[in-house]
């Protein structure tokens, strides 16, 4: 079973990062490319050949746990360390040889809030004002603007240090956007929030994509990724191990069941004997899985078939995967890859 | 300095402002410093002036090196709270940072010169200096002030905790006791004698004495300058290198 899965998986992962590389490739589309991304640590690899492609104004997410090498590939694609091997292009420059080009169209938020705790939140945004050369009325406007969408205002004149670890994340991204960048990347950018921030920030990300924004997010909750990401990738020990939508992903996992709870054992006896492949739930003796995509066709015909004999169906539900499956099974691949070798 | 430069040391001088420990450290507390050796331990040194007059230069690189505190706190602190991440990428000039921390040291050393400079006249201490004279005084504590703040630039960016980054600067405090900023070298112990001479502190203030009194030594001044020219440039180079290798 395990086996069947992996190779599925990297089927995925192959069309997805095997296709036509940054240099050869329609560059105009995209907006992050990198190929063959390789960064060590004295002897810990921690990125082994990292592909990539991000097309423009789309939200791009990188699912692993804790160590897969989730920040070190934000901090190289953001120019603040250099890979050992491979290239990447972020806005069309290169992250090595044109650092100051690939600077001046992304923005960034840490894992860590990255503010000024001595300046109060508008002193913040004053600053990064300055900094991107906005002249003094337009950093007045682009601050109040800021303060304002991002529920702000009322504490602007408090010292960061007073705020919330909510607030904070807030202000950080606002601090990111008074650059205007094209493309932003967030590292883990809702780790240790309340759910009500989480919820906060994440209408705040999908804003800022229905903006036209550039999006990489960086992310150790699956559903995080499935509720905001266009594409995920799955990268665990320096390892893309899928790349894909997230119903791609979630398709691609065997194990989607159509589940049939029936009223008696006489019905599920017939229904086990009319479908191949059918089994009884090991929890529930009246629960049959019949294997399927959960597809309304197959659903159907399935039904129909039920119908045509007679056989009663109680309940009926369809069991897709959750992404969480799809990591547990990646993860725990990795892990019993590493011990064997 | 470079519009970004202006930007941060603005930035710096704010926090100064709102750190009162920081301002106390660098202002207050080599003033009264000062008035302690002045009026209760300094009665009982023989050093053959009035000791107003002997102390003056060395209160003046002590304040220096007391004002040195909340730079490496600043610096560690810029560094350890993810903020230097956001300025690393943004495309700005990435030595702004730290020359601003320098700029902001120096101009708060120059403040707390003045305070100090100001007691000392309010309580009889007197310079035949001329202007000239007055002019390399300045020179001299611009230059140890520059250099003294490179080093601790970085020694903030090495330290891993503010706690460490305090700790890595005591040195550059004691070291001007071991000098002849409180009494001359030759009534020391020998061995610290030894240490006391030949240690960078003692040219200069030996240099920006001779220049308040109105005697200034040539030799003294080319060991004081390049040992400022010395530490800076270690200093400098140092810190670059640290902060490059933090990502």
């Amino acid at each position: 079973m395990d086996k069947v899965l992996v190779s599925v998986l990297m089927s995925v992962a192959c069309q997805a990062g095997g296709g036509p590389g940054p240099e050869s490739g329609p560059m105009s589309t995209s907006a992050i490319a990198a190929s063959g991304l390789r960064k060590a640590y004295q002897d810990k690899v921690v990125l082994d050949g990292i592909d990539l492609d991000v097309e423009t104004g789309t939200i791009f997410s990188l699912l692993g746990p804790n160590g897969a090498g989730k920040t070190t590939t934000v901090n190289v694609l953001t120019t603040l360390i250099r890979a050992d091997g491979g290239t990447a292009r972020v806005a069309g420059h290169d992250v090595a040889t044109q650092t100051k080009a690939v600077r001046a169209a992304i923005g960034v938020t840490g894992q860590f809030a990255a503010v000024d705790e001595l300046l109060t939140g508008q002193e913040n945004l004053q600053l990064m004002a300055d900094l991107n050369r906005l002249g003094p009325g337009e950093a007045r406007r682009v601050a109040a603007d800021l303060l304002e969408r991002f529920d702000l205002t009322e504490s602007a004149r408090k010292l960061a240090s007073t705020y919330s670890g909510g607030m904070r994340r807030k202000l950080d991204l606002a601090m990111t956007l008074v650059g205007r960048p094209e493309i932003i990347f967030l590292d883990e950018p809702t780790t240790g929030l309340d759910p009500r921030s989480r919820r906060t920030m994440w209408d705040i990300i999908r804003q800022l994509a229905a903006d036209g924004v550039t999006i990489f997010l960086t992310t150790q909750y699956l559903d995080e990724a499935d509720r905001l990401a266009d594409r995920i990738a799955v990268l665990d020990q320096g390892h893309l191990v899928a790349q894909g939508t997230p119903a791609e992903l979630k398709r691609q996992i065997p194990g989607s069941h159509v589940r049939l709870r029936f009223a008696s054992d006489l019905g599920l006896d017939a229904a086990l004997r009319l479908l191949p492949g059918s089994a009884r739930d090991d929890q529930d003796d009246l629960i049959l899985r019949v294997p399927g995509d959960g597809g309304v066709k197959s659903v159907r015909a399935l039904l129909n078939q039920l119908d045509a004999q007679s056989i009663e169906v109680d309940e009926f539900s369809v069991h897709t995967p959750d992404l969480d499956d799809v990591f547990l099974a990646l993860t725990g691949r990795a892990s019993t890859k590493e011990s064997a070798q | 300095m470079s519009a970004d430069s202006i930007v941060m040391l603005r930035r710096n001088f704010k926090h100064t402002v709102r750190n009162p420990v920081t301002v106390f450290n660098a202002v207050l507390f080599p003033i009264v410093l000062m008035l302690m050796f002045v009026y209760v331990i300094g009665g009982a040194f023989n050093v053959g002036v009035t000791y107003i007059e002997y102390a003056t230069p060395g209160m003046i690189i002590l304040a220096i090196c007391y004002g040195l505190s909340g730079t490496a706190l600043a610096v560690n602190s810029d560094m350890t709270k993810g903020i230097i991440n956001r300025f690393k990428v943004m495309d700005i000039s990435r030595s702004a940072v730290l020359s601003a921390q320098v700029a902001v040291t120096v101009l708060r050393s120059l403040v707390a010169i003045a305070a100090i400079l100001g007691v000392a006249f309010a309580i009889g201490f007197r310079s035949p200096a001329s202007f000239p004279e007055w002019l390399g005084a300045i020179g001299i504590i611009v230059g140890v002030s520059f250099a003294t703040s490179w080093i601790t630039v970085a020694l903030g960016l090495a330290a891993k905790t503010a706690e460490s980054a305090a700790l890595a600067i005591v040195p550059l405090i004691l070291l001007p006791f071991l000098s002849s900023a409180i009494v001359p070298a030759r009534t020391m112990a020998p061995g610290v004698r030894q240490f006391a001479e030949y240690q960078p502190f003692t040219p200069i203030i030996e240099t920006l004495r001779g220049l308040l009194t109105g005697a200034p030594s040539a030799s003294k001044a080319i060991t004081a300058i390049a040992w400022c020219a010395g530490i800076a440039l270690v200093g400098y180079l140092w810190s670059l290198n640290t902060f490059n290798k933090r990502a």
